[in-house]
């Protein structure tokens, strides 16, 4: 359902069962990566219940930190005054 | 148990306190069932010495002998046997206290897991050191010796069971001379515990309960190495709950907070040593966590083991 | 730790509550409902409910896929562990979910060969290690979770591993969220949706409450950061009079999900007409099997289970709870006859459930003393 932990893929085990070795902060696993095979070694991915589900989008992750650490209410007048701006 | 009920046993402490002759002994005993019997940073000797000696040093006793009972499986490799008591020979010696005595049973293979180690210690509490739930004070402040959940993670992950791989090593080790720093602060030391089994979270629980205080504590400040934040993260488990087998909590007086912390950190084995709370009068019974965000929850008795999750 | 520690980051968080207190309306409630035991579970560790304004109020909906399993299931997995030759594995979640007959765990405490697995993969490496073994996974979780169980069936079927067969118990999203929204007198207003089952979905399965019921959807990520986050969005929504399925979590969930992972579900397995889910009761088509060409590996076709059905106990208020018609401490028996040692209904099972963790980390002071 959810517990699912962003891991960096360190190695391909395995290449034909499809299995890489993931780390999480100096703690290591072989994941299945069936799921996600496109994913190589130092791309970061998304581990539930021994397989990679997903490759996180490090680009996406950086523009979510660059909103958050701009929203507020400043933010907000800010967008509503490039709207009134705009024809 | 009823059946066993007297007024020493009342105070359900880690430790027995004895009146002999006008001094105070402690005295504790703990039978060791870990599996596996060995694992990264030390094995059941390790723990079967220390467990011990760190019962005896909570309760502000200066450890002078421990006792070992060992139940052996039928089989059981004798090279292993010959490590683990090997291991509790160099325990016992870092720890500055002899095996005085012991015994020995072989039971038919199949009954007690290869082996079950059972030791006592008997320790001498100086003239004037009192330490108790009773002691403890709102405003009175929590320090932790070092980093929580090395041995339990170690241990689950030791397992195999999770397959999972890491540098891990147990904590295990003797904190009685970090108990003797803080007992030379004096009055200013109200209580001390070893958060073994159940982790911070059970041995500050007891302490509530006991005390009628309430134990906040700040997340920011709890000391966790990365790779047990990591492998918690992974099983879905709370490093509070994890155990260790060579920390200390303590509580001391406001006033001697900060020569507590210097005392712990003046010693190799309390080189992480933290402030990580403080007491208050109520809500009684209850530790409750300040979390990073403002928030706060409570950081309730655990029910049984922490079992990794996938939720 | 990387793509999670930025997300707890409190100067964030006061960023975005900021926000959240400028979206805000005097007198104006809004009630935000999560469906996802990892989101319950954050906002319970981090205390959010302390740090928003007051009139925002998560709700806990059906998102705990181990509280919903009816406790027939349970006895049935039970009976597979005490079998002979067989291995009962599965997650831990399980382990101490009371059935009628108790748990898994002190099923194994009375002798039946019951293990905790991390994986399904791990249930499959253990058929191969003992042969002469019945390897059973009794399997749980909703989307997120069954595509690790279908690659786990092809592999076996692809191995010729006979000796491993799943007892599959996973859910559905879709079905309890319409449950809920056809509720009447439902009070939610909006919805945080979950993002690692959104990983194989995708948002589309979404849709349908904007459309339908006119209720915002945010897909959501786990870290406390990411929910304040996704309630500034839903609250911008409600504001600009917008009805949409936005995505928070960006860096991981598609619009379209993970296309290997649903094809890998439709090849091992099928819709069932209905299932029970405790607490609320049957519902159609929310729940998967295996379908009939992979009998061989399934535990309900190799097994004759007893399949009985168990009531819960008359008090239990449960269903309420799960639609977030009333919360935990407005049932009776919430905290006293029925806490997380002596779980009456599927709100208590699992440390996930709306009420296990409503007891265990923010229970009413009245209730702490032992």
């Amino acid at each position: 359902m959810c517990l699912g932990i962003p891991a960096q893929l360190v190695e391909i085990v395995d290449p034909a069962a499809k299995i890489a070795k993931a780390d999480v902060a100096g703690v290591r696993r072989d994941v299945s990566i069936a799921l996600c095979p496109e994913a190589s070694p130092g791309d970061w991915v998304l581990i539930h219940v021994g397989f990679a589900l997903a490759r996180i989008d490090e680009e996406q992750a950086r523009e979510t930190l660059a909103l958050l650490e701009q929203i507020g209410p400043e933010y907000e007048q800010e967008l509503a005054e490039l709207r009134a701006g705009t024809p | 148990m009823p059946a066993l009920s007297n007024p020493l046993l009342e105070p359900l402490s880690d430790s027995a306190l004895l009146e002999v002759d006008g001094s105070r002994l402690a005295f504790t005993t703990d039978s060791y069932v870990v599996k596996p019997l060995f694992f990264p940073g030390g094995s059941i000797g390790d723990l079967a010495v220390n467990g011990t000696v760190n019962d005896l040093a909570v309760a502000g006793a200066r450890p002078i002998a421990l006792s070992a009972g060992f139940v052996i499986e039928e089989g059981f490799p004798i090279d292993d046997l010959r490590r683990i008591v090997f291991d509790m020979a160099r325990a016992a010696e870092a720890a500055g206290v002899p095996v005085a005595t012991g015994d020995t049973k072989v039971v038919e293979r199949g009954k007690a897991d290869g082996v079950y180690v059972t030791t006592a210690g008997l320790g001498v509490v100086p003239a004037g050191l009192e330490l108790g739930p009773e002691r403890v004070r709102p405003g009175d402040r929590v320090l932790l010796s070092g980093t929580l959940g090395d041995h339990g993670m170690a241990v689950l992950l030791a397992r195999g069971d999770l397959k999972l791989e890491s540098e891990l090593r147990s904590d295990t080790a003797s904190v009685h001379e970090l108990a003797g720093a803080l007992a030379a602060l004096g009055s200013g030391l109200r209580w001390m515990r070893d958060p073994t089994r159940g982790g911070l979270a059970t041995a500050l629980n007891e302490l509530a309960r006991e005390s009628g205080t309430t134990v906040v504590l700040e997340e920011e400040t709890l000391p966790v190495r990365p790779e047990v934040a990591g492998a918690c993260e992974i099983l879905g488990i709370d490093p509070l709950y994890v155990a260790n087998e060579g920390k200390l909590v303590a509580v001391v007086s406001a006033d001697t907070a900060d020569a507590a912390l210097a005392a712990l950190r003046g010693n190799l084995l309390g080189a992480d040593a933290a402030i990580v709370g403080e007491v208050r009068a109520d809500p009684a019974g209850l530790v409750l966590l300040a979390t990073a965000l403002g928030g706060s929850r409570i950081v309730d008795m655990l029910v049984g083991d922490p079992l990794p999750r996938i939720c | 730790m990387r793509f999670v520690s930025e997300y707890r980051r409190p100067d964030l968080a006061r960023n975005v509550l900021r926000e959240i207190e400028a979206l805000v309306e005097p007198g104006c409630p809004v009630r935000i409902m999560e469906v996802c035991g990892g989101h319950t579970h954050t906002i319970y560790r981090h205390g959010l409910q302390q740090v928003v304004p007051p009139q925002v109020e998560f709700l806990h909906g059906p998102g705990c896929p181990v509280c919903v399993i009816p406790m027939g299931r349970v006895d049935d997995a039970i009976w597979l562990a005490e079998q002979p030759d067989v291995v009962l594995t599965t997650f831990g979640d399980m382990l101490r979910v009371p059935g009628k007959r108790g748990s898994l765990l002190e099923a194994k405490a009375r002798g039946a060969d019951v293990r905790m697995v991390y994986s399904p993969l791990d249930a499959l490496e253990l058929a191969r290690r003992e042969p002469d073994r019945t390897v059973v996974f009794f399997a749980i979780g909703f989307e997120t979770t069954a595509p690790a169980t279908a690659v786990t069936l092809l592999h076996a079927r692809d191995e010729g591993i006979e000796n491993l067969c799943v007892f599959c118990n996973h859910v559905t999203i879709g079905p309890p969220l319409r449950a809920i929204l056809d509720t009447p007198g439902t009070l939610v207003e909006a919805f945080v949706a979950p993002g690692h089952v959104s990983t194989v979905i995708g948002t589309r399965p979404f849709d349908f409450i904007a459309r339908r019921y006119g209720t915002p959807v945010v897909v959501t990520a786990f870290e406390p950061v990411d929910i304040l986050h996704a309630t500034a969005m839903i609250l911008r929504q409600l504001r600009d009079g917008r009805c949409e399925v936005e995505n928070q979590y960006t860096r991981v969930v598609r619009r379209d999900g993970n296309l290997r992972a649903l094809d890998a579900l439709a090849e091992t397995m099928e819709l069932r007409e209905t299932f029970e889910w405790r607490g609320l009761g049957w519902i159609g088509e929310s729940a998967l099997r295996i379908r009939p060409e992979l009998a061989a590996w399934d535990a309900e076709a190799r097994f004759d289970l007893p399949a009985r059905h168990e009531d819960d106990f008359k008090a239990c208020r449960c269903g309420e709870v799960l639609v977030g018609a009333i919360k935990p401490v407005d049932c009776k028996v919430f905290g006293t006859a029925c806490t997380p040692e002596r779980p009456l209904g599927a709100c208590m099972v699992s440390s996930e459930g709306a009420c296990a963790a409503a007891y265990q980390y923010a229970r009413p002071v009245s209730l702490t003393t032992a």
